[in-house]
């Protein structure tokens, strides 16, 4: 633990509050962090950890609230204030300049003066000090873009540190890391906190906040929920209000009635755009008239599990079953071919995928079926039918105004989804991927999509929900696996999970461990 | 604020209509004070290059005899802006689509008119679309960025053509590297010959039917970009690529596609130049339109009638200041090419410069309404 009594804490923010748009993203939030030690800051995706840290770092401006460091109170409107005031972050995204050497990156924005030679041969020389003191081996000549992610990372946390860090705000810093990196990061971390660094780590994995932090705080929907001393607190506990207790949204469902698999996956392993493998090795089924959920934080593997099932990602290994056709490496389907197959697809990211938004909503209505006869003359597109058929899925899913003209960036998140929604379940496919089926939608429309995904499921299809929400996937889904770091960590039945069973696998966590604390 | 984009809440006509006149206004204002610079009277000025480019018959001929190439060249760039590339390379593919017009004129002038004419278009579009094809494929195969290769496209395509001309298709005998003429009976009928068939009469210009063909070009360019699913799919690529590919459209075959369609259009130039006016096959006829084609497509917002009223406007300015330099000596040739230079980085670069100002109005007048 760091110095107590009289010091006073290193960072002390009250009743920081931001909103962006209809999004509160942040509401009345206090903080206090002792100097000399690492405090942990854990929720789910969207909680607001990031808004607040980008906060304290000078990338937004808070609607109100209160910044003080070490005592003083602190105006900081843009990252040099905060550099200036001694807080250095390491992004979870590196901010480098791939092409530059690590000196180059480490000086950029500190060159100190129009010729580079003396503010160089200073960065050299202090960098070596830095290097030596807080155990950072990295070769400070070496090109950044040629260095694997943990020593980039090193090279971020040496920049804070050359611009006179003495509070260091880590965004996410494992979740690029193999596990032998992060535990060296935690090394550095320990270091630093030794030399009286103060480090705030933002995390969703319980297990490093166990490992490393001496205080946490948990936030969930903008607000701060709890602050805890690591030492007294549980991994049971923090998941449990890191989750929450709130009243789900009730599905109304009956009791699912399975048939044979429509989709199977065998040994499937997919990597992603790096090569990275996201997928390792999974297996599962989903069978006609069930929704299997998978539960998991973003980014362990479940976009890229999806975009493999949908035929946009090639198969690295394993293989893929469904119409009695086989996806593998070697047989590679292209997204027209898996819809030939009666598989529909309703994209994670409905903007960056799922239609164009600057196309009109009744052409992002037949993305994906645009070469569907029925929309086609030999020549000319039969335009007049492409309205009229969005016009009659406008009026059946309720789109808001319903004007198939209107261009589809025009419309709210929450009618947008029901756009690519209506175009995925009225071709009537027989195996439905959805990813995140309500993010960003209000809840008229959650409740609305929830009941057509039950209906779909009723007339004997087959459904494979992606989601972060675990409220969502709890109430919609008849099992659930859980994905970690690209794996699957467990299955359960629906009526069996509790929330913090799921919030544990969902931290890589194996709930066998600690059955006692889940009745 | 200050993108591209349309502010949801104003009307369209602000981004149609207002905002290229008042980019225009800006542009001449300013060509207005270079004017006055260089000590005329910048209405006197304004008055003569009206009249050089609509004033008499022979002017409206050489107008839109401009305005047909740059209509080519515009709808060009604006095919492949759909895709979301940039083909700087019109200049090339119009060069080499030329080269098709002549091989077809000398070679195939045996066949009748109709048939000629069709193979001539058919040739044209067949050479200024081969040599798109090969900077799309590199694009599409390899990542080769589509400007880099379509500007030393456009070298390759002058120099293939200076040794086309000097070493294999020059008329024995002579000086020049020019091709023979061709057999009169390969000709496109000038508009005034034309018009003299069904009884009008109007001066000689350089004028002649290539100027429907552009017309039909838009026609079908506006038919393909939006009433076809190969358009649909142009304009997905363009839009959102990783849109496109969840759609199944492959982004490699739709960018070849574009390409083919921008170059064979592009390469309709030659049907203009070479089969319309010079009846021969000579060296550098392009003059780079293919280039101001850019300027017309950005413009004309990649519309079909946007692009023929901005090729309209161009093909006024080359005619209008051809008079211009003809009848006032401190007007020299550069002058006009200086107000060109002023059109094209208003309309062009400048394009969104006035858009805060021009939204401003209905903005607050909706926060008035609201509060």
């Amino acid at each position: 633990m760091g110095p107590e009594g009289g010091a006073p804490p290193a960072i002390e923010l009250t009743g920081i509050s931001k909103r962006f748009g209809a999004v509160q993203a942040n509401r009345d939030i206090s903080l206090t962090v002792a100097k000399g030690t690492i405090h942990g800051i854990v929720g789910e995706n969207g909680a607001g950890k990031s808004t607040l840290m980008s906060i304290l770092y000078g990338f937004y401006r808070a609607d109100s609230g209160e910044i003080r460091i070490d005592g003083e109170p602190c105006r900081i409107h843009a990252p040099r204030d905060a550099i200036a005031a001694g807080i250095g972050m390491v992004h979870q995204h590196f901010m480098l300049v791939d092409t530059f050497t690590v000196l180059e990156n480490v000086v950029l924005g500190a060159e100190g003066g129009a010729l580079l030679a003396a503010g160089v041969a200073k960065a050299r020389a202090e960098l070596q000090r830095l290097e030596r003191d807080y155990a950072l081996e990295v070769d400070i000549d070496a090109v950044t873009g040629t260095l694997p992610v943990g020593l980039q990372q090193r090279v971020e946390i040496l920049k804070a540190l050359y611009r006179g860090a003495r509070i260091l705000i880590l965004d996410e810093p494992t979740g690029v890391l193999t596990p032998q990196e992060a535990d060296h990061l935690f090394r550095i971390l320990d270091g630093l906190r030794k030399q009286g660094v103060t480090v705030i780590l933002i995390t969703h994995k319980l297990r490093e906040i166990m490992a490393i932090t001496d205080t946490v705080s948990v936030m969930r929907r903008g607000e701060m929920v709890a602050h805890l001393t690591t030492s007294e607190t549980t991994k049971e506990q923090l998941a449990e209000s890191m989750v929450g207790r709130k009243v789900l949204l009730q599905v109304d469902k009956k009791p699912a009635q399975p048939d044979e698999p429509a989709l199977a996956v065998e040994h499937l392993t997919v990597a992603d755009d790096a090569g990275i493998e996201r997928v390792r090795d999974i297996g599962f089924s989903v069978r006609a008239g069930e929704i299997v959920g998978i539960a998991g934080v973003a980014g362990n593997g479940q976009s890229e599990l999806l975009e493999a099932l949908a035929g946009i990602r090639p198969v690295r290994q394993g293989c893929v079953r469904l119409s009695g056709a086989e996806i593998t490496a070697e047989q590679r389907r292209d997204p027209k071919e898996m819809r030939r197959l009666r598989l529909a697809h309703v994209p994670e990211d409905r903007q960056r995928m799922g239609l164009l938004t600057q196309f009109e909503a009744n052409e992002s209505a037949i993305l994906g079926y645009h070469d569907d006869p029925a929309y086609n003359g030999p020549v000319l597109m039969n335009r007049g039918t492409v309205v009229k058929d969005c016009e009659g899925k406008m009026g059946l899913y309720d789109v808001r105004p319903d004007d198939p003209l209107l261009k589809t960036g025009g419309f709210s998140g929450g009618n947008q989804q029901k756009i690519v929604l209506a175009r995925e379940i009225e071709r009537d496919p027989d195996v439905l991927l959805v990813g995140q089926p309500t993010r960003g939608v209000d809840i008229g429309a959650i409740e609305f999509i929830h009941r057509r995904l039950v209906a779909l499921r009723d007339a004997g299809k087959a459904i494979l929900v992606v989601s972060v929400e675990l409220d969502e996937i709890m109430s919609l889904a008849d099992r659930i696996l859980v994905m970690f770091d690209g794996r699957i960590v467990g299955e359960v039945a629906a009526a069996e999970a509790t929330e913090t069973m799921l919030g544990l696998m969902m931290a890589g966590i194996d709930p066998s461990e600690t059955q006692e604390a889940t009745p | 604020m200050s993108g591209p984009e349309p502010t949801p809440g104003v009307p369209k006509w602000v981004y149609i209509v207002a905002m290229p006149v008042v980019n225009l206004a800006a542009a001449f204002l300013v060509s207005g004070l270079v004017v006055l610079l260089v000590g005329e009277d910048p209405l006197e000025v304004v008055k003569i290059l009206l009249w050089g480019a609509f004033g008499f018959q022979e002017a409206i001929g050489y107008t839109l005899y401009y305005t047909t190439n740059f209509i080519f060249t515009g709808l060009a760039v604006a095919v492949a802006f759909h895709c979301g590339l940039f083909n700087i390379g019109g200049e090339g593919q119009a060069y080499i689509g030329g080269l098709g017009v002549g091989l077809a004129c000398l070679y195939l002038d045996f066949l009748p008119f109709p048939l000629l004419l069709l193979s001539v278009i058919a040739a044209a579009a067949l050479f200024g679309g081969a040599w798109a094809f090969i900077p799309a494929y590199l694009q599409a195969k390899r990542g080769s960025h589509i400007v880099i290769t379509t500007i030393m496209f456009n070298f390759l395509a002058a120099t293939l053509m200076v040794y086309l001309m000097v070493n294999v298709l020059i008329e024995p005998g002579q000086m020049s590297p020019e091709t023979r003429e061709f057999d009169a009976a390969a000709w496109l009928p000038f508009a005034h010959e034309a018009l003299a068939w069904i009884g009008i009469g109007f001066a000689r210009s350089p004028l002649n039917l290539s100027f429907l063909w552009a017309l039909i070009c838009c026609v079908l360019m506006w038919g393909f970009i939006w009433h076809t699913r190969w358009g649909y799919a142009v304009r997905a690529v363009g839009g959102n690529e990783a849109a496109a590919v969840y759609g199944g459209i492959s982004p490699a075959r739709t960018i070849i596609l574009a390409m083919c369609i921008s170059g064979a259009l592009a390469g309709f130039l030659g049907v203009n130049e070479i089969m319309g006016v010079q009846h021969r096959l000579l060296l550098d006829f392009t003059a780079g339109y293919g280039f101001v084609g850019i300027a017309v497509a950005l413009m004309g917002r990649n519309h079909p009638v946007g692009i023929c009223l901005a090729a309209l406007l161009f093909g006024a300015l080359y005619q209008g200041g051809a008079e211009l330099a003809f009848e006032v000596p401190k007007m020299t040739r550069d002058m006009v090419v200086v107000i060109q230079g002023l059109v094209i980085l208003f309309s062009g670069a400048l394009e969104f410069m006035f858009k805060p100002y021009l939204e401003a109005p209905f903005l607050r007048r909706r926060q008035v309404g609201a509060a």
